[in-house]
């Protein structure tokens, strides 16, 4: 239990310290380093949820995909942070106001918390205690929500489709790798065996 | 009495059917290359008409699958019906505008598909989750194809507009959903109507977020700022489109909603509904007046007619629904041919929109104007055209529930709205003929005619339409 304890807040206090490290830190490639740093330790809390798969999928999607896409962003758009900064001291009060109003309306929501009497018996599928929860997951993903899942991947479809039709145009000139035409090249049509006389040059 | 409902896969056929069919012309496109919009359109109609004959080939009653994410009834077969005959007729009014202006490509018709794939999905989604997947399949190539035109800076914006506001729109649907959620603890609009009455005003917020979300998608005033720039910017055909189907099953998925998971806290919806549609009605009716663009003007009809149409649902009875059916099918035969016309305003220098530009079609294009004319007439709800019968039927049902000043509201509003509808006849008639439009390409003859023959011959026998959307209604109740 003790030990439990140790790693909560050895896993909250990195995660709230990287945070803020996010934002104050001055060079932005640093940002996104401890933004990972941040995603990580979120995921060992998870762990000590007992959210294994969530904590898998934080890692997975967020540090590996997202976190990574955000640091390549960072490194080729010239983006001149220290200018951005320099206004950070006129939106500060507006700042300070909104974050206090969301303070205090976390607080109160924290204290009005009441759980619906009805809402826990009408669970629609409530995880099984002995499997764990990449198990449960799968067990509902791919029976009681296939038709979900499905859909959700018809509508990526569509974001792809989509993308490709905003983006895509073919150019006239612009010239294409065609490796059919690569491969039908033979020796014939690709060099010239010319004999050269010395002192003569060619033609 | 009520049989026990089918369950079984099957009900998912005309799904299976578009998605299946979509993805086969996906390739087929990319294989082909630039020889296949033509070829692809046909086949997307075909495929469109294939899925409509399966949903009236189903098994009859009531079919659930997916423990009751996806059901089927006449309410479902009815919409599905109407979305897919207003998508099959945007591709087919696309052909020729899409050749003239060289903006061929395959993918138009697909994601239409694709779309019309969500919309069946949405009709017939009796979950939160559902209703929200079909949603957004339904509304991402609607943001695709609002910017189809990519070198048009107005498409353009248009489609980055409606994406931005549609994402917003979403968020909040999904905020209202996810208070649904947390107040009933379950997702499924039957368990949400057997907890909604003891869950307090927790509830309600939900209801209201989960509305705000809807009357975006149904371009309901508050929420329907976004519809004039969309309309305008968008592509002639995609603005033909946007203005049925999609219609449909917004008004689809608010129906089945309200009347589905909350019959509990009828009371608190049916305000919200009242005053959504008063504010459709008189905004459509009076910020048309002042419009020069046809395209924008055709944006605040719809917007007044979704009002009308929202009457019927704020009466809440099985009349009111049936109303809102009525309304719809007649709504997308005279939107339909009205944007048939639109589309063939065509001269040298290309489309015109402006309604100057329809001055004196009566001695131009006599039969063109006759029909517009109808429809317009139809539009303002004159007798004996199907427009007044759509409207009679809203406002009887409000009547009966006792919504005397909702419909008394509605029909000062028609008569404010028959003004502007009068004054395009009257430059169609009365004015200097300008210079003759192109001849009328074929198709968009037979959907204005088809349309056109629709609303006049409609009177003679209202009882076939009203017959099926009254047994449509009364499978939700």
């Amino acid at each position: 239990m003790i030990l439990q304890a140790i790693f909560f807040y050895f896993f909250a206090g990195v995660c709230i310290a990287s945070a803020i490290m996010v934002i104050v830190a001055r060079n932005p490639v640093h940002s996104v380093l401890f933004l990972i740093l941040a995603f990580v330790n979120a995921a060992g809390l998870f762990v000590l949820l007992g959210a294994e798969f969530l904590a898998m999928i934080l890692i997975v999607v967020y540090v590996g995909a997202v976190a990574v896409l955000f640091l390549f962003v960072v490194m080729m758009l010239d983006v001149d942070f220290a200018a951005l900064r320099q206004d950070i001291l006129n939106y500060l009060p507006i700042g300070a106001v909104v974050g206090v109003i969301l303070l205090i309306e976390l607080i109160f929501g924290v204290i009005g918390w009441v759980v619906t009497p009805g809402a826990t018996k009408a669970i629609a599928a409530p995880i099984a205690s002995n499997v764990s929860n990449t198990q449960a997951l799968g067990l509902v993903l791919y029976t009681r929500y296939v038709y979900f899942f499905e859909a959700a991947g018809m509508i990526l479809l569509v974001a792809m489709v989509g993308a490709i039709v905003m983006t895509l145009s073919h150019k006239p000139n612009v010239k294409r790798q065609n490796i059919g035409d690569q491969l039908a090249r033979r020796r014939s049509s690709a060099i010239d065996i010319v004999k050269v006389k010395s002192g003569q040059g060619l033609s | 009495m009520i049989a026990a409902p089918t369950t079984g896969i099957i009900a998912l056929l005309p799904e299976f059917v578009l998605a299946g069919g979509a993805m086969v012309l996906l390739m087929m496109g990319a294989f082909r290359g630039e020889r296949s919009p033509a070829v692809t359109d046909v086949l997307s109609i075909i495929l469109l008409v294939l899925a409509g004959v399966l949903v009236i080939l189903l098994p009859a009653g009531k079919l659930v699958a997916f423990d009751g994410s996806f059901v089927v009834d006449d309410f479902a077969r009815f919409l599905k019906i109407l979305a897919i005959l207003g998508s099959a007729a945007a591709i087919l009014m696309s052909i020729d505008y899409d050749a003239r202006e060289k903006q061929q490509r395959f993918e138009y018709s697909v994601l239409i598909v694709l779309s019309t794939l969500g919309m069946l999905m949405l009709i017939s989604a009796a979950d939160l989750i559902a209703l929200y997947l079909g949603l957004e399949l339904m509304s991402l190539p609607l943001y695709v194809v609002a910017a189809s035109h990519r070198t048009s800076l107005r498409s353009t914006e248009a489609g980055l507009k409606y994406f931005v506001l549609g994402a917003l729109s979403s968020g909040m649907l999904l905020y209202g959903a996810s208070l649904v959620y947390g107040f009933t603890g379950t997702v499924s609009f039957a368990g949400i109507a057997k907890s909604a009455a003891e869950s307090g005003p927790g509830l309600i917020f939900g209801l209201v977020f989960l509305f705000a979300g809807f009357c975006f998608k149904v371009s309901a005033v508050p929420f329907h700022m976004w519809t004039p720039d969309v309309y305008e910017g968008a592509p002639t055909p995609v603005t033909a489109f946007f203005a049925a189907a999609p219609k449909v099953a917004g008004i689809a998925m608010f129906v089945r909603a309200a009347v589905v998971a909350f019959p509990g806290i009828t009371a608190q919806w049916q305000e919200i509904v009242a005053f959504v549609s008063i504010a459709s009605m008189l905004l459509g009716s009076f910020a048309a007046i002042g419009q020069r663009n046809i395209k924008r003007l055709m944006a605040y009809s719809s917007i007044g007619h979704m009002g009308f149409a929202l009457v019927g649902l704020a009466a809440g009875t099985s009349e009111g629904v049936q109303g809102v059916l009525v309304y719809m099918a007649i709504y997308v035969t005279m939107t339909l041919g009205t944007f048939a016309v639109i589309l063939s305003m065509r001269r040298n220098g290309g489309m015109v929109e402006s309604i100057d530009q329809l001055a004196g079609l009566a001695r131009t294009h006599p039969t063109m104007a006759f029909l517009m004319a109808m429809l317009l007439f139809s539009m303002a709800g004159v007798p004996p055209l199907a427009g007044f019968f759509a409207k009679f039927y809203v406002f009887v049902a409000a009547i009966k529930a006792g919504l005397y000043v909702l419909a008394v509201i509605g029909v000062l509003a028609s008569v404010v709205g028959a003004y502007y509808y009068l004054a395009i006849v009257k430059v169609m008639y009365f004015d200097e003929p300008a210079e003759r439009f192109y001849r009328m390409a074929n198709e968009l003859k037979v959907v204005l005619g088809v349309c056109a023959l629709f609303n006049i011959l409609f009177c003679l026998y209202p009882a076939l339409l009203v017959g099926v959307a009254s047994a449509a209604a009364h499978s939700l109740f």
